[in-house]
């Protein structure tokens, strides 16, 4: 594991363990639970988005998985 | 490709539904129905690609759910092929081997009997375990003419903090096999001898995910995903090619195929963060660190931001910046005097580069069944196309020309 990546990783899960008292009571959720705030609202867009840049460049996935499932690269 | 990310972000989609209260479109039994078509356009006569799909989802009640998605590609024009340009005309076999092409002199090698059509279908079972767990299934199958996949996925999602926490596990399974043009050609071997081994062959790929979905305060959320991916098995492009140089006049004097790893292992890390201001905008941000064994390093900075005006009308300027490192492999040529070494690739994807994506969208919501939008972005990549090792007449070449393509997307929502 590249060390980057190793401290990204470590940094990650420190602001994870300060994360954990984080959150809302089930009725402070209005705002929420707007379809426009889902982390995944415009799917399409994304799946568009993602076939573009992977067949353009090296990376791919992260928000979903990074197989192939296209001959484009 | 896309298919896996769709079905990952539905399941994903799922859970952070079930985070947030279930804010459904559809009533139980309803077809809640996406459609959209994309228009992608490089320019110079490069690639272009008209790609429309429908995605369906019902709820099936209890928060179970099916979901089906068909996706057409239809891909035309010209692609690089890796190869350098000359102040000569140069001539180039067809990958079917039966036929030729030319490049003018000074011009960037691109194939143009470049065409394909994609068809890929994807299905989606979701089912709660219990009160805080629920199950997601997923089957993909992509088909090209020269390309097929398959795909199969679960991911597990533990809800957790009254709910404000969701854990995700996901697993994906897939099977690629290519069956290239005139066969699979012997890796570094010269384009002129044509010299081919079996029709086709394959590749496995395991990619394993873990995220956290985490609710900050009212109005803000975050979500983190570590994602692990191994690819084992063919990893070339057929087509691609590496010029042999003349080492002191810089003309090319053999055409070979490329030779990539059979291998590539993967590790990435993302965050997202999204929020809704005071005035009801929505600001949201995402970052992508990936990594890999071939020695490439990216980072993608996402930036958009949705202003919400009257009768559900929104506007959403968005920023993507990209960079990567090259793989350890990548050359822009090989010299005459140099052994070929056992791994080379010219293909630009592979190069070191930098990519921005501006644009819109403007779209309007009427109410939670019925929305339509348009979206509109400009994407430009640039690399160094006057890298040192450079020879001879390369000098006064552009070894990594710029690419700018057009985006254009309509999309329509409804449920019926």
């Amino acid at each position: 594991m590249k060390p980057a990546f190793r401290w990204l990783l470590l940094g990650t899960l420190l602001v994870l363990a300060g994360c954990s008292s984080l959150g809302v009571k089930p009725w402070e959720r209005n705002i929420l639970a707007r379809d426009d705030m889902l982390m995944e609202a415009d799917a399409l867009d994304l799946a568009f988005d993602e076939h573009i840049y992977f067949s353009k460049e090296a990376s791919s996935g992260g928000q979903g998985f990074a197989g192939g499932g296209c001959g484009c690269n | 490709m896309q298919l896996k990310h769709k079905k990952i972000a539905g399941l994903l989609s799922a859970a952070t539904c079930s985070l947030l209260s279930t804010p459904l479109q559809a009533e139980v039994g309803d077809w809640d129905v996406d459609s959209a078509i994309l228009y992608y356009a490089e320019d110079n006569g490069r690639v272009q690609a008209i790609e429309p799909v429908i995605s369906a989802r019902k709820e099936l009640g209890d928060e179970e759910a099916v979901s089906l998605k068909l996706v057409v590609d239809s891909l035309t024009g010209a692609s690089a092929t890796g190869a350098v340009p000359s102040t000569q005309v140069q001539t180039f076999t067809t990958p079917s081997g039966k036929d030729t092409y030319t490049v003018a002199p000074n011009e960037t090698p691109l194939d143009d009997t470049f065409k394909d059509t994609r068809v890929a279908y994807s299905m989606n079972w979701e089912k709660p375990y219990d009160r805080n767990n629920r199950r997601n299934y997923g089957f993909n199958l992509s088909k090209e003419y020269d390309f097929t996949s398959v795909s199969a996925n679960a991911l597990w999602q533990h809800d957790t903090n009254q709910k404000n926490t969701t854990y995700s596990y996901g697993i994906n399974l897939e099977f690629d096999q290519i069956e290239p043009v005139g066969s699979v050609p012997e890796p570094l071997s010269s384009m002129m001898d044509q010299n081919k081994g079996s029709a086709t062959d394959s590749r496995n790929v395991l990619d394993l995910l873990v995220g956290v979905t985490q609710v900050i305060d009212r109005s803000s959320l975050f979500q983190i995903n570590l994602s692990l991916s191994e690819a084992d098995g063919y990893m070339n492009d057929p087509y691609k090619l590496v010029s042999v140089v003349d080492s002191v006049s810089g003309e090319p004097i053999d055409q070979l195929f490329e030779s990539r790893p059979d291998s590539r292992s993967r590790q990435s890390l993302y965050g997202k963060y999204k929020k809704t201001l005071s005035n009801d905008d929505i600001f949201t941000a995402s970052y992508r660190y990936m990594t890999d064994d071939w020695g490439i390093d990216s980072n993608t900075l996402d930036f958009a931001y949705r202003l919400k005006f009257k009768r559900g009308y929104y506007l959403q300027p968005r920023v993507r910046l990209y960079d990567q490192s090259a793989a350890d492999f990548y050359r822009y040529f090989l010299l005459d005097t140099e052994s070929v070494p056992t791994e080379a690739s010219a293909d630009y994807r592979l190069g070191e580069m930098q990519t921005t994506t501006v644009g819109f969208k403007f779209g309007r919501e009427y109410d939670r069944q019925h929305s339509w939008s348009v979206r509109l972005e400009q994407y430009v990549q640039t690399g160094d196309g006057s890298p040192e090792e450079a020879v001879g007449q390369l000098r006064n070449q552009d070894l990594y020309p710029d690419v700018t393509a057009t985006i254009a997307q309509f999309s329509y929502s409804f449920v019926f």
